[in-house]
């Protein structure tokens, strides 16, 4: 079964850079454009994985992780935070509100690869 | 460049540092080289070249032999090795040197020191489990510049994203300057750099219980690999095992080694218990290879580490 990987960021350039690079690594993808938005496609279905934005409109990627992991299901899907916040306090506030891996762009198909297969997603 | 200008340089890497150069290769050669040239004051490749011919400097020599290699390499390169290293390995040395507690590891490409310091942040993370034991890990290589670079280590943000998991960032880096990232003094500590030419006597490094020499054979005819092979044989433990890189083999190249069954990646001497069909001996290191059914357990999950992701436990 292909496994679904959901991008939210709402930068629309970014998000075609990371759609190409996850579906070349075998996923579907859907996008998300900010936090509200991927909060409400999560209670219709839970991707397998997320790749996160940190800083955007309505609500911000770390307010959406949160309310994720509060959710029925919702400690399921693997968080990637994909983000120009490169300091360590951003990360260890990231993988204390459950992310799973976190990227600091700018980034590249080589580095989202490893980052999957370090949290053991293959699709 | 000239034919005969080629073949120079080719003759004289492979004499110095083992490197086979195919002809195809010569734009490399000039566009490596002739950052040197310049460096030495010569105008043009071709004056460098006839400096060569006479008695050349033992210093140019270096900078030729050094500017040709390939240092391209990653934390956790190709995960499996480190994986195997973690779970088998080291969890057969705990036993086998149960009363020495101590284990030596050479690393014989270490390059910018990704991989000696990948296997230094495995040992920190199992310490809990080797109470009053040393490790000791020899990185060596070639190129005193990219020594440098790894006895600094500080990478960047580029560099610390391929292969590395998040937790041992956090963990085992600091940040410096917003861009570079620099690996924690007790990281470093356990490794020794030092510069080694793999073509030179092996004898002086001592003995070693795992050889990790990934990714360098690549470069060498069949007469160095085996060479080189022959020398790290007489160097292993009895017991002790050898890591290749994933494009490397023993096979058609040394007598002196054999691929250990099931463990790819992982090579054994000839005699080694590894071989031997698993006779149980209460008390005893159970060898690893292809007298057990099954691979040992992996040794604890205290170890956020890849494939196994337990990340949610790691407070
Ligand atoms: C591609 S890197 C491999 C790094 C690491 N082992 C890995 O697998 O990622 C190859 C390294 O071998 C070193 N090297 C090349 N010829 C050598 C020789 N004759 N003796 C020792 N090191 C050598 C180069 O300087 C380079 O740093």
């Amino acid at each position: 079964m292909l496994m679904k990987c959901l991008v939210v960021d709402d930068s629309r350039v970014v998000r075609k850079v990371a759609r190409r690079i996850v579906e070349d690594l075998g996923f579907t993808c859907d996008e998300a454009e900010d936090g509200q938005k991927a909060y409400e496609f999560c209670q219709g279905e839970m991707p397998d994985a997320i790749l996160l934005d940190w800083n955007m409109p309505i609500m911000s990627g770390i307010e959406f992780l949160e309310k994720l992991r509060e959710m029925d299901n919702g400690g399921s899907p693997k968080v990637i935070f994909c983000t120009t916040e490169n300091d360590m306090n951003h990360i260890q506030r990231a993988i204390q509100a459950g992310a799973n891996e976190y990227i600091m762009k700018p980034f590249d198909s080589e580095i989202i690869e490893s980052k999957f297969a370090q949290i053991g997603l293959h699709p | 460049m000239k034919l005969t200008d080629f073949d120079i340089y080719s003759n004289l890497l492979k004499t110095k540092s083992g490197l086979v150069l195919t002809e195809d290769k010569v734009y490399l050669l000039e566009s490596r080289l002739n950052p040197v040239a310049k460096k030495w004051g010569y105008n043009s490749l071709e004056t460098m070249t006839i400096a060569l011919q006479g008695v050349p400097d033992k210093n140019l020599v270096t900078d030729i032999v050094e500017a040709m290699t390939t240092n391209e390499t990653s934390f956790f390169r190709d995960m499996r090795p480190f994986d195997m290293f973690k779970d088998h390995l080291l969890t057969y040395m705990k036993q086998a040197r149960g009363s020495a507690r101590r284990i030596r590891i050479w690393c014989a490409a270490a390059s910018s020191g990704q991989e000696p310091y990948t296997l230094s942040m495995i040992l920190k993370e199992a310490q809990a489990q080797y109470p009053g034991w040393t490790f000791e890990i020899v990185a060596t290589d070639i190129s005193h510049d990219i020594l440098d670079q790894a006895r600094a280590g500080l990478y960047s943000q580029f560099e610390v994203q391929r292969g590395l998991p998040i937790q041992l960032l956090m963990k085992y880096f600091t940040q410096v300057d917003g861009q570079k990232w620099q690996i924690s003094d007790d990281i470093k500590k356990i490794i020794k750099y030092q510069y080694f030419n793999l073509l030179e006597p092996m004898t002086s490094l001592g003995t070693f219980d795992i050889i990790f020499c990934r990714n360098v054979l690549i470069y060498f005819n069949e007469e160095t690999k085996g060479m080189v092979l022959d020398g790290m044989a007489k160097r292993l433990a009895p017991d002790g095992f050898l890591m290749l890189g994933g494009a490397e083999t023993v096979m058609g190249l040394t007598k002196e080694f054999v691929t250990l069954p099931d463990h790819r990646g992982v090579y054994v001497l000839p005699n080694s218990p590894h071989l031997q069909k698993k006779v149980e001996t209460p008390g005893a290191a159970s060898p690893l290879g292809s007298g057990s059914a099954t691979p040992a357990a992996p040794a604890t999950s205290a170890f956020g580490l890849p494939p196994k992701a337990n990340t949610t436990t790691n407070s």
